[in-house]
């Protein structure tokens, strides 16, 4: 047998049940793992007294027949997930210091079922960005690399901490959010999956908010029978989320049967971007034939409004980002200024934001702040609300034409290396959530899965979207493709 | 449109975020980028669309109107900055 920390949550899950081995080792290995891949900066919080006495609880569990899937598995959390007692930042000096007194439904849900957590993930502040480099922390890195070339790469935002340990067998699964792409771009860039549910399926109570109708939990993975497991766990109706769904939630593990014949899969033919690289073409040809071969109709479809789906974004996520971050005021928790004589409540707020927030934060809040300014709020928020009702009939049109998922690339790109943009202008950055961002918009279910190579040795990650709350159709599909891309490979150990 | 250095002075004291003057004319180039950016809207004809304002149609649950976790007031101020006598202490608001 690999490392217990190599193991994907399905063989950790079944060797726990036969008793070969405990969840103390499991949680042992990983936490070995944590600490010999500090060069990863991925676990920003380390619990390693919670994550033990987690992982005896689930043992006795185990023990007594009472054990639900995660029971006994090691995972890490996103810091956007607030932990009872755990610090946690989303990333920002803004929190610097705060311990919640309350724990996250997801992450409760999760604890529940007996998962151990290992520690808080890094991640882009407040979940703004595709590189992890907005992190107060400094950015997480990518365990893959360009071969034999050292530059290290970005693993992708904002969800980049969970992504690196979760493909750096550091855990053996992690929760993310996705608000733009944020799960799928990240899981893309390191060859694991990630899926974003519908929205509503996961409680976003507990969950630092960035623009609450956009945000939604998700699991980040080594396979799709994982990712189905763990999303089991995190998802259901929440009372204490007015937009979480009261709807049963499926076994969306028994739903990978692997037959999907019949099925109708749309190639959209906007998603084919100009100066798109020859390989992530070739790719998305290749997935579509992998599900044509496993019986599925491959259809021509058109989701006319696709190009305006990032402009649309970057006004209605700015716009909710600022209303939602107006509450770190150096008031009630997190960094508050040093004041000058004199200084009030004004100079007060101006400072600890000023102090608190880092570049993107203080951008993105600011063009929000204009955009939903007197005057301005017609011309560009409405206008953008107006965007997004036509972005979603685009895909109600087509899944009425019977359409059951919809096949697009991950990203546009493979990983690129830190600091790579530093000098691109921000729309630049933007750029990496072409294909993932309508999704959001439409409060759709989409799945990154990895399936091939860039010419450099990198991984490059295929997209399925589904129909609303068919997160099991849509895992099942990702199942399919998965095994037919037969993508099995793990960065080679450097750190 | 573009942002020019007293808009984005403006707004940057909208929300409540100090930059420093000498900093202003590159977060007014900064900020006009990302709404040329957004000019691309104009060109979608939206006459007769409702702006979207839930994205999965639903009619948000009601409870009832009680208290279902109360009397916590050292918890709520455990993470305050400045926390006196059972307040959150902030400079001095009324002159």
């Amino acid at each position: 047998m690999s490392g217990l920390n190599e193991l994907t949550i399905a063989e950790a899950r079944d060797a726990l049940r036969k008793g070969e081995v405990t969840s103390l080792e499991l949680t042992e290995a990983c936490l070995a793992a944590i600490d010999a891949a500090g060069a990863l900066n991925a676990f920003v919080h380390r619990t390693p007294e919670i994550a033990c006495q987690r992982a005896a609880a689930a043992d006795a569990r185990i023990r007594a027949g009472d054990a639900p899937a995660m029971c006994g598995i090691p995972i890490g959390i996103k810091d956007l997930f607030c932990t009872k007692g755990v610090a946690s930042q989303a990333g920002s000096n803004i929190l610097k210091g705060f311990r919640p007194e309350y724990e996250s439904t997801v992450s409760q849900q999760l604890a529940d079922a007996g998962a151990v957590m290992l520690g808080k993930l890094n991640m882009d502040e407040f979940a703004m960005g595709s590189s992890n480099e907005t992190s107060c922390y400094g950015p997480a890195v990518n365990p893959w690399r360009r071969g034999n070339d050292a530059t290290p790469l970005s693993p992708g935002g904002s969800s980049g901490g969970s992504a690196a340990a979760v493909a750096a067998d550091l855990c053996l699964g992690a929760t993310g959010t996705d608000t733009g792409g944020s799960i799928r771009q990240p899981a893309a860039f390191v060859g694991i999956t990630g899926i974003k549910p519908t929205y509503g399926r996961c409680s976003r109570w507990g969950i630092v908010a960035f623009a609450s109708s956009l945000d939604q939990a998700g699991p980040m993975t080594r396979d799709v029978r994982d990712a189905a497991i763990m999303l089991g766990a995190m998802c259901g109706h929440d009372p204490k989320d007015s937009t979480s769904a009261d709807l049963a939630v499926p076994d969306f593990e028994a739903a990978l049967t692997g037959d999907i014949r019949g099925t109708r899969i749309g190639i959209p033919r906007e998603y084919r971007m100009e100066g798109m690289p020859d390989e992530i073409e070739a790719l998305w040809k290749r997935g579509a034939e992998m599900l044509r071969d496993a019986g599925a109709e491959i259809v021509d479809i058109s989701l006319p409004h696709t190009k305006y789906a990032l402009p649309a974004y970057y006004v209605v996520a700015p716009a909710e980002a600022s209303s939602n971050l107006a509450r770190y005021d150096g008031v009630r928790y997190g960094h508050r200024a040093r004041l000058a004589a004199g200084d009030g409540i004004t100079e007060m707020y101006e400072k600890t934001r000023a102090e608190g927030f880092g570049h993107e934060v203080q951008r993105r809040v600011m063009i929000g702040t204009y955009v939903l300014s007197a005057g301005f709020y017609d011309a560009y928020y409405n206008r953008a609300r107006k965007v997004r009702a036509l972005i979603k009939r685009d895909f109600e049109a087509v899944f009425a034409q019977g359409i059951d998922a919809i096949l697009t690339p991950a990203t546009p790109s493979s990983a690129f290396g830190l600091g790579e943009m530093a000098d691109a202008d921000p729309v630049a950055m933007y750029l990496n959530d072409v294909f993932t961002v309508t999704v959001n918009l439409a409060g759709l279910p989409g799945i990154a899965v990895p399936a091939g190579f860039d010419g450099r040795g990198l991984p490059l990650g295929l997209q399925l979207i589904g129909r609303p709350w068919d997160e099991a159709g849509l895992l099942n599909h990702a199942h399919v493709l998965e095994r037919a891309a037969g993508f099995v490979s793990k960065p080679a150990k450097w750190w | 449109m573009s942002i020019d250095i007293s808009t984005a002075r403006k707004v940057a004291h909208l929300a409540r975020i100090a930059v420093q003057e000498e900093d202003l004319p590159a977060l007014a180039g900064e900020l006009s980028a990302v709404l040329a950016f957004m000019e691309e809207l104009n060109e979608v004809d939206v006459a007769g669309v409702e702006p979207m304002v839930s994205v999965t149609p639903m009619r948000l649950k009601r409870r009832a109107d009680v208290v279902t976790e109360g009397g916590i007031q050292a918890r709520i101020l455990s993470n305050a900055p400045d926390a006196r006598e059972g307040f959150f202490a902030v400079p001095k608001v009324v002159e």
